[in-house]
């Protein structure tokens, strides 16, 4: 067993599960300290993510066996550099989103269960970031989803209800096509453990299927063109850390379980047409998002569209996974990059909307004008989204346009290029309000809190700037499989 | 003692279909409760290729895909559950238990 060599040390990976979920129980059974509970939690799991991602950056790969079971029977916790880069992404963001919470829910009894929901979907999620193998990851993916959708559902009203339904049934339909490509590359190998099937599978009819019927799934959670609809309506209409989580956060753990299973298991699957198929759902991803972006008339809406452009650049993970070496490493960057602006826009835009009592964007100047440190933290967020110079989007864009040139795929470079000035044309359609003549009103009083943190955020996109090369570190300790 | 294989042909087949029958419910069906048996029996119908590929197994009945759908038979579960719920709370906001038709909301 490999994995004995690993063991030294502190035992974290368990504990980014436990210590949320526990954090979601003492929620519940508390709902009148909640947030309270909610921000310890945050702060230790960030803590712990921190420590995570130096361990694997100093030893490698962490492998664990829970309670002594080893793979073939027993559950392994498995953080090598890509789980831990995203645990800690998620840490990092979540930690955001709660100290907004503090400030957007209060007290109020929505915001009780907000807390036990949220952490829940944290526990979850860093759950399925662990993951070794691919029956766990169903289970936490349907974990994911519940908390997701229960969390879309607390806006309430005819408008969330009916997103949150349709978030729900279009992502069980993801879940169980996933599932039937469980079953299958179980079938067929006997294993359920990813570098136990990366080992085995070979180009034929089984794992093929198997590979079509769990992308596809895993695609229509990730929300890609064509199958983006259900994104807009449940991103946009859920109260504001609520659509930072989702667009921020969640969208990431689809994308983040396909490029795992390609990594990992389908290696070997180099189906011809496949890299031009996805490459050009993703360049129409990214042209028909910025479109509908620069047309509809809300503010989150048009944050909303822009997550369903940004989707589009992560697959142009197909196209470069195997012409470029390092390129799905950059495509990791570019998620976190944009996990952290999109975070910033949804929450600037929600401490906008609560200020001005809606948010028709054409009608949002004098709210702009009134909250400066937001409508700059929009800005600068908005920068990264497009990918100015010093921002962790720049740097994002520069490394998918450096591999995509390095492999000669000159068409998938022009994507990124034209893409960023679709995001630019939307972003200045944000701002736009804030630049015209007239007086500027604060609106309704908020907590100092929910401008402070869109800020921070937005000034951690300008750091992630100077992240490049410790993330691509982190990355390169990777577990990556097939050639078997 | 492994399970004739014209047998195990037909709990395979069997389960494809339910699945395909599945999918095809849920796109075309627009009631909610409808949509939601749809994704039941989808659910079943990979309930039992995994059945069949455990009896299909070399050297007896393996384990594992029982202890997988007893798994997913609860995941199932929680996830109707939720499901129902929120299909309640969309009656009662809309005064049907149906999804408007999609497009860009506004």
């Amino acid at each position: 067993m490999p994995s004995t060599a690993f063991m030294a040390d502190v035992i974290l990976a368990p504990w980014l599960v436990i210590v949320p979920l526990v954090g979601a129980l003492l929620a519940g059974l508390w709902p009148a300290t909640a947030r309270w509970w909610g921000l310890l939690t945050a702060l230790a799991t960030l803590v712990l993510a921190l420590l995570l991602a130096l361990q694997v950056h100093g030893q490698g790969p962490v492998v664990l066996a829970l309670g002594g079971w080893s793979p073939p029977l027993g559950i392994a916790l498995v953080a090598d550099g890509l789980a831990s880069l995203m645990v800690l992404m998620t840490a990092g963001v979540g930690l955001a989103i709660s100290l907004y919470a503090l400030g957007y829910l209060g007290g109020t009894a929505r915001g009780r269960w907000f807390w036990m929901l949220w952490l829940w979907l944290w526990a979850a999620m860093n759950a399925l970031y662990l993951s070794g193998d691919v029956f766990n990851l169903y289970v936490t993916l349907e974990l994911v989803v519940l908390a997701s959708v229960a969390l879309v559902a607390l806006a309430g009203g005819a408008a969330p209800l009916a997103a949150a339904m349709r978030y729900l049934l279009v992502s069980l339909l993801g879940s169980m096509a996933y599932l039937m490509g469980v079953v299958l590359l179980y079938g067929a190998y006997g294993t359920l453990d990813l570098q136990g099937l990366g080992a085995q599978v070979t180009l034929s009819a089984a794992p093929m299927m198997a590979a079509v019927l769990m992308t596809v799934g895993l695609l229509v959670k990730s929300a890609l063109f064509p199958l983006h609809v259900w994104l807009p309506p449940a991103h946009g209409s859920a109260p504001a850390p609520v659509s930072a989580a989702l667009s921020a956060l969640v969208v990431k753990v689809s994308f983040y379980l396909i490029l795992r299973l390609w990594l990992m298991v389908f290696p070997e699957l180099t189906l011809p047409g496949l890299d031009l198929l996805m490459g050009g759902l993703a360049a129409a991803a990214v042209l028909w998002g910025g479109v509908m972006a620069l047309r509809v008339s809300r503010l989150k809406q048009v944050v909303a569209y822009s997550t369903v452009a940004q989707v589009g650049y992560l697959f142009l993970l197909f196209p470069l996974l195997w012409a470029a070496p390092g390129g799905w490493q950059a495509v990791v960057f570019f998620a976190v990059a944009h996990g952290v602006a999109k975070a910033a826009v949804f929450l600037a835009a929600g401490t906008l909307q609560q200020a001005a009592g809606h948010d028709r964007l054409a009608e949002l100047g004098a709210v702009m004008r009134g909250r400066l440190k937001t409508s700059f933290a929009l800005g600068i967020a908005g920068a990264s989204l497009v990918g100015l110079p010093l921002t962790g989007g720049f740097i994002a864009k520069w490394l998918l346009v450096q591999s995509a040139l390095e492999a000669h795929l000159w068409g998938w470079a022009v994507v990124v290029l034209g893409g960023g000035l679709l995001a630019g044309a939307y972003v200045f359609r944000l701002l736009g309000p804030a630049f015209e003549p007239g007086p500027g009103d604060r609106g309704r009083p908020l907590p100092a809190i929910m401008e402070w943190v869109p800020l921070s955020l937005a000034l951690l996109t300008i750091a992630l700037g100077f992240a490049g090369t410790p993330a691509l570190a982190l990355l390169a300790r990777t577990l990556v499989g097939g050639g078997g | 003692m492994a399970t004739d294989p014209v047998n195990l042909q037909i709990y395979l087949a069997c389960g494809a279909l339910l699945f395909v029958m599945g999918v095809h419910a849920l796109v075309v069906r627009r009631h909610l409760l409808l949509k939601i048996l749809a994704i039941n029996i989808m659910g079943s119908g990979i309930f039992m290729v995994l059945l069949g590929v455990a009896a299909g197994g070399e050297g007896g009945v393996d384990p594992v895909p029982h202890a997988l759908v007893i798994t997913g038979i609860v995941v199932a579960l929680s996830a109707t559950a939720v499901a129902l719920v929120l299909m309640l709370r969309v009656k009662a906001a809309t005064g049907l238990a149906r999804l408007p038709r999609s497009g860009p909301e506004d």
